[in-house]
This record gives C-alpha cells, sequence and structure tokens, in this order.
C-alpha cells in the first residue's frame, strides 16, 4: 500500500462521497416508501445517490492529476484501465445473456459496483506483472 | 533499460528509502527503476542525474547502444 500526499486526499474524500451516498439512497428510499415523491422532484431525489457515485469517479481523476509519484500513478492508470476493461467486458457478455433471456436482468448501476471490483482486479495484475500491486 | 542506480547508490551508503526522499518519490518507484521495471520520464531521469552528478548516459543504458554492442 502507497501512502502518497495525493492518496490520503483521494481516500478522505471517497469516505465523505461514500457517506453521501448512504445519506442520499436512506433519503431517496424513505421518500419512495412513503409516496412522498412525484414529478420532476421524482426523478431529482431518484437520481440522487448517483451524484456521489460520480463524484468518487471525479475523485480518482483528480487522484491521478495531483499524484506527483509518476510510478505510483502509473500503477493507478493501469488499475483504472483494467477496471474499465473489466466492467465494460462484464456489462457487455451479461446484456447479450440479459438479451437473449439466459439470465434475468440486473440494474444498470451495477457496472460501477463492477468497475470497483475491477480496481482489485487491476491491482492484482499490477503485483503479478510489474510485482507492486500499488493503491 | 538497464541503469546503474543502485550501484551509485550503495556506493554513498544510502538506502532505498533514503534515495527516494532526495528524489521526492516512493522507495517502490526506486524499488521499480533499480530493477529495471520501470523506466523514469525525463525530468525524473535529470534530477536523478543532477542528484549523482553524472551525465544521464553514464546511469542509465540506451537499448540501442546495447543492440549494437551486441551485433
Amino acid at each position: 500500500m502507497l501512502r502518497t500526499p495525493a492518496w490520503k486526499r483521494y481516500n478522505w474524500r471517497v469516505v465523505w462521497l461514500s457517506l453521501l451516498y448512504a445519506a442520499f439512497l436512506l433519503a431517496a428510499v424513505y421518500g419512495f416508501k412513503h409516496h412522498l415523491l412525484s414529478g420532476g422532484v421524482a426523478y431529482l431525489v431518484a437520481a440522487l445517490p448517483a451524484f456521489p457515485i460520480i463524484g468518487i469517479f471525479f475523485a480518482m481523476g483528480r487522484y491521478l492529476v495531483e499524484e506527483r509519484d509518476e510510478y505510483v500513478r502509473m500503477l493507478m492508470v493501469r488499475q483504472t484501465l483494467w477496471a474499465s476493461g473489466f466492467a465494460l467486458s462484464v456489462a457487455t457478455i451479461w446484456g447479450f445473456l440479459e438479451s437473449f433471456e439466459v439470465v434475468g436482468h440486473v440494474d444498470a448501476y451495477y457496472v460501477a459496483v463492477i468497475w470497483f471490483a475491477g480496481l482489485g482486479v487491476g491491482s492484482l495484475i499490477n503485483k503479478f506483472t510489474v510485482g507492486d500491486g500499488g493503491c | 533499460m538497464e541503469n546503474r542506480l543502485r550501484l551509485l547508490r550503495t556506493e554513498r551508503s544510502w538506502s532505498q528509502q533514503d534515495l527516494a526522499e532526495r528524489l521526492e518519490v516512493s522507495r517502490q518507484s526506486v524499488n521499480a527503476i533499480e530493477t529495471g521495471k520501470y523506466d523514469p520520464s525525463l525530468p525524473l531521469a535529470f534530477r536523478i542525474a543532477e542528484l549523482f552528478e553524472r551525465p544521464i548516459e553514464e546511469i542509465f543504458v540506451s537499448p540501442s547502444s546495447r543492440s549494437s554492442k551486441a551485433i
């Protein structure tokens, strides 16, 4: 684990955005469960939990800009590329399986969950190819 | 890319951490460069050369010069 100052800032941003995500999700679930929302507000509240997740993608981008250690940055770029490739591949395969009704429907936001899992895949690939898992 | 970083570092009795602090990079970066797993950018290569007060080509071995010698 490489704890550079930029990585620490990224972690803090992710912690705050995760808390915000939990708060938005709870608020949206409560609002819809109690039929408090309708019209344009319903659209906005339904999309609300997505914004902190988008914020985490942005935080990753900021991290890559702020990271001064070029080797550590290279490891993270590789990791995110693997994560993106992994998430897109799983989503594409699942899309076809779903089209041919071999599997059930999965909500599209799970692509983000798969992308985060893909970061773990990228870290393992870094470990086996470069010998450093990175962050 | 082959380099003489480990030799230059050990000549000065510096640990990888000592060199990393002088270059303002992580110890992992120093290790990756020394073992040839990572080729530094030109600015970092210049910082290394300036730290050891040597021309870059005395620290890093050009892959083309290696192959031409082999022929």
